[in-house]
């Protein structure tokens, strides 16, 4: 879902890259604020397996492929706001040295897929899993749907600044790009509740680690 | 184990750069879309390349490029962010 230098305006850009500003300020803030020698760790690890996780493509249906994302993933682990700095450190990497994403784009992917990607899921998380009292069950539950909601939200975000730079029509944005992305959601439902459940079964303490 | 939770999710991630000449080579949804839709050529080329497509410039075979380009990428963000965090980690906490 990386938007290439061309595909939106010189408006839409600037706006998005105001929204990535500012989410990565305050993110700053709020890391500098409350987050331990613990989290830092998790963070490294978080960010390269994104980055590993984000390069596997996985077939869906007819010829289009999919990526994990990874914002739900990091948003369940770290809370919302350690999400912005990750997502955002990926997608700087991979515009500035692998050229996947453009860099005047930068602003529009970050609002995208690190936040409106990572606080969707973690609000939706958050939600499912108290309303099931925090079980295992609907911890897992919050996070499969979460995901998926993530990235559903994110590529009808793409759309929307798709078509406000006049590159397509709105209903033809919002259509193709969320039905492919509802299937491309599944799989980024079922890698984060793979990963939390391998967590939960190994680590459990390591859910712990929320950065408000 | 207990102490060295990290080194192991490093390891995975490492894994999964090293195993990424597998990926679909297909488009994804917006390159599909963009496809579909005849607006692929509105992409512009990029100012500079660095590690374009994933893959390292100047390795002739394609998977063993993938790899590098993989592991590389999987390491500068792993020090990147590592760093990052302990620069902005809380001073108060031990």
């Amino acid at each position: 879902m990386h938007i290439p230098d061309g595909f939106i305006s010189a408006p839409v850009a600037a706006a998005t890259g105001v929204v990535a500003v500012a989410a990565i300020a305050v993110a700053v803030k709020v890391t500098n604020k409350n987050m331990g020698e613990k989290q830092v760790p998790m963070m490294g690890v978080l960010a390269a397996f994104i980055f590993a996780a984000q390069m596997l493509n996985f077939p869906v249906a007819g010829g289009t492929s999919g990526h994990f994302v990874g914002a739900a993933l990091a948003a369940i682990l770290l809370g919302p706001w350690a999400t912005v700095l990750i997502l955002s450190s990926v997608l700087v990497v991979q515009s500035l040295v692998f050229q996947d994403g453009g860099l005047l784009a930068l602003g529009a992917n970050i609002t995208n897929m690190g936040v409106i990607a990572g606080f969707s899921s973690y609000y939706i998380y958050k939600g499912i899993d108290a309303l099931f009292k925090h079980g295992k069950a609907g911890t897992l539950a919050g996070a499969g749907i979460g995901a998926w909601f993530s990235v559903v939200l994110a590529s009808l975000a793409c759309a929307a600044e798709l078509s406000i730079s006049g590159t397509s029509p709105w209903a033809i944005a919002i259509t193709a790009m969320g039905g492919v992305h509802m299937l491309i959601g599944v799989g980024e439902g079922m890698i984060t509740v793979a990963v939390l459940s391998l967590i939960m079964a190994t680590r459990a303490d390591l859910l712990k680690l929320q950065i408000a | 184990m207990k102490s060295k939770w990290w080194i192991i999710g490093l390891s995975i991630a490492l894994l999964l750069a090293i195993i990424s000449p597998i990926a679909s080579k297909f488009p994804d949804g917006l390159d599909r879309f963009a496809e579909d839709y005849n607006f692929v050529d509105k992409a512009s080329e990029p100012a500079f390349t660095v590690i374009p497509d994933y893959s390292f410039p100047g390795v002739d075979n394609e998977t063993v490029a993938t790899i590098i380009a993989g592991v590389l990428g999987t390491l500068i963000l792993f020090g990147f962010v590592f760093g990052l965090a302990s620069l902005l980690k809380s001073k108060h906490e031990a």
